[in-house]
């Protein structure tokens, strides 16, 4: 059997560049977030909210033009840093960035908001600032939030269809992923290949799932 | 709403008491910086903390605090000696840690997580965290109310004794009547959105024992039986103090009702 294992390659990539990132932004947002209320928090966490409810078409259309080099962007990235990033991978990762924001985000914010505050205000008392609380004090005491967030962030990434299909331009060894494959191979009726990523991926997902479940578990019974 | 305009002499020990919800624990946290209240001008030591009119609100990492919470609010993740590694400033201050933990009898278990202490020791090990800086004032909110008699009796010595080493100013919330009697100097009560404020020279339990009070208020422990006679167990700021009753005065009595003593020279007299 001859399969082209550079999907599976691709797609593992970008998950865990994706999740890399996410974990500083998400986490940077997620407190900001969790510990104060002002006039527009509703409205950017709506923002953060949308690509679970936007059909990733959508997204991708707008991503598409956001990166076209005719548009300001576009001709911004083009003309410093000689980045296309229309069919590019640094674009699937721009993509997925925002895409599974809130896969890191919500977790992380649900965990700290679960902590009580006396434990943040306990570490202001002792002189400490924001960032020191939310570092030593505060994500120390979600892990589990912190794993579910690292996990589902991963595995959406690794699902990540729409967006891809519409920025990606399959094209081989840069942006055609796992999912890309499968579709592609359903389409040109090799569906011995198509079983093959398509089983590969479904057991990967289970597993991580599994693995989350099984961890939160035992966190919390060493707590 | 509450109105307060106090001026507070540094070295005392204050309580403020009041019923719950009445706005004690609120005053607490506005002097600790965690809340910030509409208008309001706090003022320490020459030391401009808080001026809303011109917009002055030093943050809570600059004031010169120890708060110990209701919750204690140690961090789980933390042994003693780490939590309080974490409030110093750095290892010029272990050997004032190491003085802090013998103080309280937590050498055992100074390297053990919060989560297998009991009660009494996370208030201590939270009160000594709450002076590894070397705070100007304590701040306490109502540290006695998850721990038992026996044991609150003990940490308000405890407490005691640290404000006097240390020189602090301490203000303690609380709705028990017990920590006036035994701690404080000055008493603050908040009732119907007023504070009264009153000096309490005489502290009840001081070495030199009562000094010509013609009555005392005490809390009836227990009642027991000896013979013909009954025995009366009575709390008296820190002591408990045995008195012996006929039948028909005990009968009105019962444990935890609060009586006043009338102590006259060779004979006790009790009225409930």
């Amino acid at each position: 059997m001859n399969l082209d294992f550079q999907p599976l390659w691709l797609t593992f990539k970008l998950a865990i560049i994706t999740t890399a990132i996410l974990l500083i932004i998400g986490t940077l947002i997620a407190g900001f977030l969790a510990h104060r209320s002002f006039r527009l928090k509703a409205v950017i966490e709506a923002m953060i909210s949308l690509p679970l409810v936007l059909p990733p078409s959508v997204l991708g259309f707008y991503l598409l033009i956001a990166f076209s080099p005719e548009s300001v962007f576009g001709k911004l990235l083009q003309s410093i840093f000689n980045i296309r990033l229309i069919f590019s991978f640094p674009g699937l990762v721009i993509g997925s960035l925002i895409y599974s924001l809130p896969f890191m985000v919500h977790p992380i914010q649900a965990g700290l908001q679960g902590l009580p505050s006396s434990l943040k205000e306990a570490a202001f008392t002792l002189g400490k600032s924001n960032m020191k609380t939310l570092t030593s004090v505060l994500l120390p005491n979600i892990k589990p939030a912190m794993l579910t967030g690292i996990v589902l962030t991963f595995a959406h990434t690794v699902g990540e269809f729409g967006v891809v299909l519409m920025i990606g331009g399959n094209l081989e060894g840069k942006t055609r992923v796992a999912s890309i494959a499968v579709f592609d191979e359903v389409e040109a009726m090799n569906y011995h290949a198509a079983n093959i990523y398509s089983l590969l991926l479904i057991s990967f997902s289970f597993c991580i799932l599994l693995m989350v479940y099984l961890l939160n578990r035992r966190i919390l019974k060493s707590n | 709403m509450l109105s307060v305009d106090e001026e507070l002499e540094k070295g005392s020990f204050i309580t403020l008491f009041g019923k719950s919800g009445v706005g004690k624990t609120t005053i607490l946290r506005i002097v600790a910086g965690l809340v910030k209240p509409e208008v309001g001008i706090i003022e320490v030591d020459g030391e401009t903390w808080l001026n809303t009119e011109r917009n002055i609100s030093l943050p809570t990492q600059k004031r010169p605090i120890g708060f110990v919470f209701q919750d204690f609010a140690l961090f789980p993740h933390m042994t003693v000696r780490q939590n309080l590694v974490f409030a110093s400033k750095g290892k010029k201050d272990f050997d004032f840690i190491d003085q802090l933990i013998s103080l309280v009898g937590l050498e055992t278990f100074a390297n053990s997580k919060p989560g297998v202490l009991s009660g009494g020791q996370r208030q201590r090990a939270a009160l000594i965290r709450s002076l590894v800086r070397k705070p100007r004032i304590l701040l306490l909110d109502e540290p006695f109310s998850a721990l038992d008699h026996e044991m609150s009796c003990r940490l308000r010595e405890e407490i005691f004794n640290i404000h006097r080493q240390f020189n602090l100013t301490t203000l303690l919330v609380s709705h028990d009547k017990e920590d006036i009697y035994s701690l404080s100097n000055v008493i603050m009560q908040i009732t119907n959105g007023k504070i009264i404020k009153s000096i309490q020279t005489n502290n009840i339990s001081t070495q030199n024992g009562n000094r010509g009070l013609n009555k005392i208020q005490g809390k009836v422990l227990q009642i027991r039986k000896n013979g013909v006679v009954y025995i009366l167990e009575i709390q008296v700021g820190n002591n408990v103090v045995k008195i012996i009753v006929n039948e028909e005065e005990s009968r009105e009595l019962k444990p935890g009702k609060m009586v006043m003593l009338y102590p006259k020279p060779f004979q006790q007299i009790i009225k409930g």
